[in-house]
C-alpha cells in the first residue's frame, strides 16, 4: 500500500511540474549510474524501478546504469563509499553524488542528480 | 551498579574474555574484554580511546593470533598509521601479514541525498567482508557515531545500529565502540543503550595544572571488576594501566643483608647493612649528605654486579654524576656498563599517579635490585601528604614485591624536631637514618643517626661523620663523660684528653722510679748490715773457739794433775 502511494505521489509530481529549471549538469551528455543493491530486498527492486523510469524519461539515450549486487561483490562497497542500501551513485558527470533510499521522492532524486536545481 | 570489590579481581565463572594485551587493563578486568561481546568505550576527546583500542587489535592480533578489522570514520588508513607509528605499531606490516584490516568509512552529508527508505546494508557487507577477509575475531568501530552527522534519518540510524550490535554478537567478535561522551552523558548520542556488556570510561583531568588520564570501568556484564579510576599511561610502548589496589601485603621478607657501601654505617646496622628488598628512608635537613648516602648504595649496588635505579627528582643525571665524583665516586663507568640507569624528571611534569605508572613502567622493564628516590619530599608540589602517602605506600609495596631494596631522601625542614615532621611517611619504611647537623662553636658538623630498623639491632648512638673526596667517612665517637664532641670540640676535647694521659703517664714513671731508688737504698741497707753482721759473726766465732781451746787446755791440766795425785774420782 504505502509502496504504491509513493510511486503514485512519484509520478504526479514528475508529470506536475514538467518545466523545471534546468541545471549545468543537465546539459552533460555522458550519465554514468551505478546502482548498489544487496540481494533482492523489496527496497532494492523498488530503486531499480523507480530509476529507470525516471532515467527513461530525463537522461533518454545518454546514460548508462550498473546494478552492482554488493551480496555477489562485497568488495566493490569499499571503493565508492557505500553504507547505505540502496544507494545511487553518480559517476558522470562529477562531481560524484549520492543518492540512497529508494528513489521514491522523485524530485529529490532529480536535486540529488543535479538535474534540476535545488528548489 | 554491580558488586564493589576492592583490590585484585577475578574472572566470573563461564564468562570467557578476551585478554586485551594491554599492560594492567587485563589485570582490572579480570582477564580482559568480554569474549564474542561489544565492549563501549567512551571518553572526551583526546583522553586515548582510538589508542586503546587499536592497541587492543594491534596486541590481539601479534599476542593471541586474533587478527582485528578497525573500522575507521574519521581517520583513514594513512592517517591512523601514522599517529600509532609513534607507539611502535607498524600497521601496514600487519595489513601485509593480514592480521589486521583497516577500512576507512567516510560519509559526507553534503554529497548525500535522501531519497525515501534504505538500510545500512551496504556497512554490514562491507564488515563482513572485511572479517571474513583475514577471519578476524577483534573489530573496532571508531568512531560510529560520526554516522549521526552524515545521515539524515536517525530513526533509521539508530534502528540499523541495534542490529549491527546484534549483528557482531551473533557473528561472535570481540568489538571495541568507541563513543564521545558530552553533555554529562556517557555518549553523545546515547549508545550506552545498545552496547551493555561492558562500558569503559577514560578519563583526561587536569587538577593544579597536572593532566592525569584515569580509566574507570563504569560496568561489566557478568564479571567483576575493578570499580576505582585506574590512572593510565600513553608511551612510546603503547598503554599502560595503573592497577592501584592490586599489591597486597604479602611479599616475601629476604634474611639476606646488603651493605649500604658506607662500611662504618653498615657497623652501625647489625654489622651488616640492612636487609633485602627493605626500605630506607634518609631524611635531614638541606646539605646534611643525604644524596652522597644515596650514591654511596648505588655504587656498592653496582659493584655488586646489580642493577640500579636512580630516581631524580631534583637533579639531571650528568648533575648526580659530576657530584658524585666530587665525593670519589664514579658512577659514569656503572651508567656505561648498564647497571645504572637515572630517570630524571621533574615532579610536576605529570601528577603523582603517572609518577608511579613511569616508574612501575621503568622496574618492570629493567628489573633493578636497588631503586634510589632522591628526593621524595618534593613531591608535595603535586600532591597532599596524605596521596603522597598512598602513593609511596604502593610504590615501596611494588617494589618489596619484588624483593627489590628501596632508599628513600627527604627533605626535612629544619623548624621543629625532626622526627615529627616525617611521621606520615616513616611508618612505612623499615629503616630510618636521620641526618642532622648541629650548630656548636662556629662550625657546622655532620651527625648520623638511626632512628629504626626493623627487625635487627642496631646502633643507637648519634654519630658524627664527614664527607670527604672519598665519601662518607664516620668518625671514632669521643666516649666522654655525659657529653658527645664534635668537630672541633671533639678535636680539642681529644687534645686535651692526650695531654691529660701524658701527664698521667709521666706521674706513673716518676713514681716507678721512685719505687726503684727506694728498692736501691733498701738493697745498699740490707748488704750494710750483712757486711756487719759477717764481720761480727767472724770475731764471735774466734773466740768461741779460743775459749774451747782453753778450755780443753784447762782439763787436760786437770787430768795431769789427778793423775799425778793419783785420785780415785778417776775410776768411775
Amino acid at each position: 500500500m504505502k509502496k504504491k502511494a509513493s510511486i503514485k505521489r512519484a509520478k504526479k509530481s514528475a508529470t506536475k511540474k514538467k518545466p523545471f529549471k534546468k541545471s549545468t549538469a543537465a546539459s552533460s551528455d555522458v550519465w554514468n549510474l551505478r546502482l548498489y543493491v544487496a540481494g533482492q530486498t523489496p527496497k532494492s527492486v523498488m530503486a531499480l524501478t523507480n530509476l529507470k523510469k525516471l532515467c527513461e524519461e530525463h537522461l533518454k539515450g545518454k546514460y548508462t546504469l550498473d546494478v552492482i549486487d554488493l551480496l555477489q561483490k562485497p568488495q566493490l562497497a569499499k571503493g565508492d563509499q557505500i553504507l547505505a542500501i540502496p544507494t545511487l551513485v553518480r559517476k558522470l558527470p562529477v562531481p560524484i553524488r549520492k543518492i540512497i533510499g529508494d528513489l521514491s521522492n522523485t524530485e529529490r532524486v532529480l536535486v540529488g542528480l543535479d538535474l534540476i536545481a535545488s528548489p | 551498579m554491580a558488586r564493589k570489590k576492592i583490590g585484585m579481581v577475578f574472572p566470573g565463572p563461564g564468562l570467557k574474555k578476551a585478554a586485551t594485551g594491554i599492560q594492567g587493563l587485563d589485570e582490572i578486568t579480570g582477564g580482559g574484554l568480554p569474549q564474542g561481546r561489544p565492549t563501549l568505550i567512551c571518553g572526551s576527546a583526546g583522553c586515548g580511546k582510538t589508542l586503546l583500542a587499536m592497541e587492543f587489535l594491534v596486541r590481539g592480533s601479534q599476542q593471541y593470533n586474533e587478527p582485528g578489522v578497525f573500522v575507521a570514520f574519521e581517520e583513514n588508513a594513512e592517517e591512523l598509521a601514522k599517529n600509532v607509528a609513534s607507539l611502535g605499531f607498524d600497521l601496514a606490516d600487519l595489513a601485509r601479514k593480514k592480521k589486521l584490516l583497516v577500512d576507512y568509512v567516510y560519509i559526507e552529508r553534503s554529497e548525500i541525498q535522501e531519497t525515501g527508505e534504505y538500510d545500512l546494508e551496504g556497512l554490514f557487507i562491507r564488515l563482513d567482508h572485511a572479517i571474513r577477509s583475514i577471519g578476524a575475531k577483534r573489530v573496532v568501530l571508531d568512531t560510529i557515531e560520526s554516522l549521526f552527522s552524515g545521515l539524515p534519518n536517525e530513526n533509521i540510524l539508530r534502528a540499523e545500529l541495534r542490529r549491527l550490535f546484534r549483528w557482531l554478537k551473533d557473528k561472535g567478535v570481540t568489538a571495541i565502540i568507541t563513543a564521545e561522551s558530552g553533555d554529562g552523558k556517557l555518549t553523545r548520542h546515547g549508545l550506552e543503550e545498545y552496547v551493555a556488556d561492558c562500558v569503559i570510561m577514560l578519563d583526561h583531568r587536569v587538577t593544579g595544572q597536572i593532566s592525569t588520564r584515569r580509566m574507570r570501568i563504569v560496568k561489566y556484564r557478568g564479571s567483576v571488576h575493578g570499580t576505582n579510576e585506574y590512572p593510565f599511561l600513553i608511551d612510546e610502548s603503547g598503554i599502560t594501566v595503573m592497577p592501584i589496589t592490586s599489591v597486597n601485603l604479602d611479599h616475601p621478607a629476604s634474611t639476606e643483608r646488603i651493605s649500604t657501601g658506607v662500611p662504618r654505617l653498615d657497623i652501625m646496622l647489625g654489622g651488616k647493612g640492612f636487609y633485602r628488598g627493605s626500605s630506607m628512608l634518609v631524611s635531614g635537613t638541606a646539605g646534611t649528605g643525604k644524596t652522597s648516602v644515596a650514591l654511596h648504595l648505588a655504587e656498592a649496588t653496582c659493584r655488586r654486579g646489580e642493577k640500579c635505579l636512580f630516581l631524580a627528582s631534583e637533579e639531571s643525571k650528568n648533575q648526580v654524576i659530576r657530584n658524585g665524583r666530587s665525593i670519589g665516586i664514579d658512577l659514569e663507568k656503572w651508567v656505561k656498563k648498564g647497571l645504572l640507569r637515572f630517570h630524571s624528571s621533574r615532579p610536576t611534569f605529570y601528577g603523582l599517579e603517572m609518577h608511579l605508572v613511569s616508574i612501575h613502567k621503568i622496574v618492570n622493564e629493567m628489573s633493578p635490585k636497588v631503586v634510589i628516590f632522591d628526593p621524595i619530599s618534593n613531591l608535595t608540589a603535586i600532591g597532599s601528604t596524605a596521596e603522597i602517602q598512598n602513593m609511596l605506600m604502593r610504590l615501596l609495596d611494588f617494589l618489596k614485591s619484588r624483593g627489590t631494596t628501596s632508599l628513600c631522601t627527604s627533605l626535612t625542614h629544619g623548624s621543629g624536631p625532626i622526627e615529627m615532621t616525617e611521621v606520615w611517611i616513616s611508618s612505612i619504611m623499615d629503616t630510618w637514618l636521620l641526618l642532622r647537623d648541629n650548630e656548636y662553636g662556629g662550625e657546622r658538623t655532620r651527625m648520623m643517626y638511626i632512628l629504626k630498623s626493623r627487625g635487627m639491632a642496631h646502633s643507637n648512638q648519634v654519630r658524627e661523620f664527614i664527607i670527604t673526596d672519598k665519601g662518607i667517612d664516620l668518625v671514632n665517637v669521643y666516649v666522654g663523660a655525659g657529653t658527645v664532641y664534635t668537630g672541633v670540640a671533639r678535636v680539642v676535647q681529644e687534645l686535651k684528653e692526650h695531654a691529660e694521659a701524658i701527664a698521667r703517664a709521666q706521674e706513673s714513671e716518676r713514681l716507678k722510679k721512685e719505687l726503684d731508688r727506694n728498692r736501691r737504698i733498701m738493697e745498699a741497707k740490707i748488704m750494710e748490715l750483712r757486711a756487719e753482721f759477717d764481720s761480727k759473726e767472724e770475731g764471735l766465732k774466734n773466740e768461741i773457739l779460743l775459749r774451747e781451746a782453753k778450755e780443753k787446755v784447762v782439763a787436760a791440766d786437770r787430768g795431769i794433775i789427778a793423775k799425778a795425785r793419783k785420785a780415785e774420782g778417776l775410776r768411775s
